[in-house]
């Protein structure tokens, strides 16, 4: 008798897990939770994937060259004009500005583009189908251009779905920011 | 009790189940995969012959393909329709298949196959011919780079699975070489590489005549689509453009928001101007060309080839200029050269 209920017992509990797991999408928290969970979610990952790194121009601080937030995410400032830089045959392969905004090397000058939502100059725009889309094809706009190095798009395509609308809803939430980035330059002709 | 017990028991392993299947479907969806060999699609009959239940069609204007001779097919389940309620995003039957053979120097190097498995639901894959051209084989979804001399020291590549979605996910069609423009039986003979029509291709009349368009639209039949242009050159120029743009650059998804629409629309009143003369002539585009004032870039510059920024990027090659930008590796100077003179002509008018 005993072990008759110890069993109905277990098996009432395996079959309320089960109904819990199977209800589990009910209990859901409500839609704006969800978007704030969301941009937070993004706005983690923005900070660990390094975005800050290239898109935001660096500035020298007190401590030495530091991000500066003012202009947070809005890549390479439109004022600033760069040219294709020659390198020596050797061991330096690229180069990039001081800003970390902008690279020369053998893809020709890329500058880092302008993430703020701001509608003309950034991805305002854009959907974050058209984001996710652009990580995944390595395409401007993900049918377009390709997008050129140091993006390290190869290593971000391999995000979920999940985590790259995520990191669309954060760049969608941040202050636009009107900034105009140079289109890139083509490395010279080689025929 | 112990009844109750054993039907728990029953039931928890298959709610947990439920719970599993049910997060697989929703991230995975149905999975159909395309066979591994070409001889396996339904292209060749047993005799290693085209099926005939395959029929040949050649679209007017072709899409460029850095001068590979290209052979297509299509077939539609049998007593299925084509839906062309939209008659610019026709909706095939569940089961049909595209397959487009591309050939260079008289060697079959790849035929790529579009199915639609399901409604909406697409498998695109594309199949490498071996060296003795007897099969092909399915390429891996990343593509393969560089498989065969095409001349002016440029290779062509295998595309990749997303470069084939870039283009046919973005077009209002799945298809873009089989719509109402492309199998017009009024046919444009300034069409740049214009293919001769067989006697067997499918055409727009044909199709209405076997009765496989939903509606039928027989006065496609009386008064076949055409590029809304008198001019002989502007209309092959359009027409081109249409075939060769219009499948990203539309009034719809996702590039719908730069106002650049090349792409024909065959619903449109006979009066009505052409789309791409109406957003690309005289327009300022995003894009602006090295070497000229900013200012003066235009998409299209009326008698200014020299400042037209389509015709610049239709000739460059270059990795951040080119268009299309994928898909080519050589630029088609023939339809360069009819652009130009459109642009050209403009000047007049």
């Amino acid at each position: 008798m005993k072990r008759r209920s110890i069993l109905s017992l277990t098996a009432a509990a395996i079959a309320l897990i089960a109904v819990a797991f199977t209800l589990q999408p009910v209990a859901a928290p409500a839609a704006a939770q969800k978007t704030n969970t969301k941009v937070e979610r993004g706005a983690y990952l923005v900070k660990i994937m390094g975005c800050n790194d290239c898109h935001t121009p660096w500035k020298m601080g007190p401590e030495g060259p530091e991000p500066d937030m003012t202009r947070m995410l809005s890549g390479h400032p439109q004022d600033m004009a760069m040219t294709p830089v020659t390198l020596e045959k050797g061991p330096w392969g690229w180069v990039g500005a001081a800003t970390n905004t902008a690279f020369s090397g053998a893809w020709g000058v890329s500058f880092t583009a302008n993430l703020t939502p701001d509608s003309e100059t950034g991805l305002g725009k854009w959907t974050d189908e058209t984001f996710v889309r652009a990580i995944r094809t390595g395409r401007h706009e993900g049918q377009g251009r390709p997008i050129l190095p140091p993006m390290p798009y190869p290593m971000y395509r391999n995000a979920t779905d999940d985590d790259l609308r995520a990191v669309f809803a954060f760049l969608q939430s941040i202050p636009a920011i009107r900034n105009k980035v140079p289109q890139p330059i083509d490395p010279p002709e080689t025929e | 009790m112990r009844r109750v017990a054993l039907i728990a028991l029953l039931v928890a392993p298959y709610l947990l189940w439920a719970v599993c299947v049910m997060d697989g479907a929703g991230t995975h969806g149905k999975t159909v995969v395309a066979p591994p060999r070409l001889s396996e699609t339904g292209l060749y009959d047993s005799s290693g012959a085209i099926d005939p239940r395959n029929f040949p069609f050649i679209p007017q204007y072709p899409l460029w393909s850095d001068g590979a001779e290209k052979v297509r097919w299509v077939r539609l389940p049998a007593g299925a329709k084509i839906d062309v309620s939209d008659i610019n995003a026709w909706r095939f039957p569940a089961g049909t298949k595209f397959w487009k053979q591309f050939s260079w120097g008289g060697r079959k190097v790849e035929t790529r196959m579009i199915w639609k498995v399901a409604e909406d639901h697409w498998v695109f894959a594309t199949y490498v011919w071996t060296e003795d051209q007897t099969d092909a084989v399915l390429a891996p979804e990343t593509g393969i780079a560089k498989v065969v001399d095409i001349g002016r020291g440029k290779k062509h590549s295998i595309p990749s699975k997303e470069d084939c979605l870039a283009c046919h996910q973005s077009s209002p069609a799945v298809v873009l070489g089989f719509n109402a423009l492309q199998l017009s039986d009024d046919r444009d003979p300034l069409a740049p590489h214009a293919e001769l029509l067989s006697e067997n291709a499918v055409t727009l009349r044909s199709l209405i005549k076997s009765e496989l368009l939903s509606p039928l639209r027989s006065d496609l039949a009386i008064y076949p689509p055409r590029i809304r242009e008198r001019d002989p050159i502007a209309r092959a120029a359009l027409g081109y453009l249409s075939a060769n743009c219009g499948g990203c650059h539309n009034d719809r998804v996702p590039l719908d928001r730069l106002g650049l629409v090349l792409l024909h629309d065959s619903g449109g009143a006979s009066n009505a101007p052409e789309p791409a003369h109406a957003t690309a002539v005289n327009a300022s585009g995003r894009y602006a060309m090295p070497g000229i004032p900013e200012d003066s870039s235009r998409i299209v510059a009326p008698g200014a080839p020299e400042r037209s920024a389509l015709l610049y990027r239709m000739r460059s090659r270059r990795p951040s200029s080119q268009m299309p930008p994928l898909g080519t590796a050589i630029a088609d100077d023939e339809a360069a050269e009819l652009v130009k003179k459109w642009i050209e002509n403009l000047k007049a008018k």
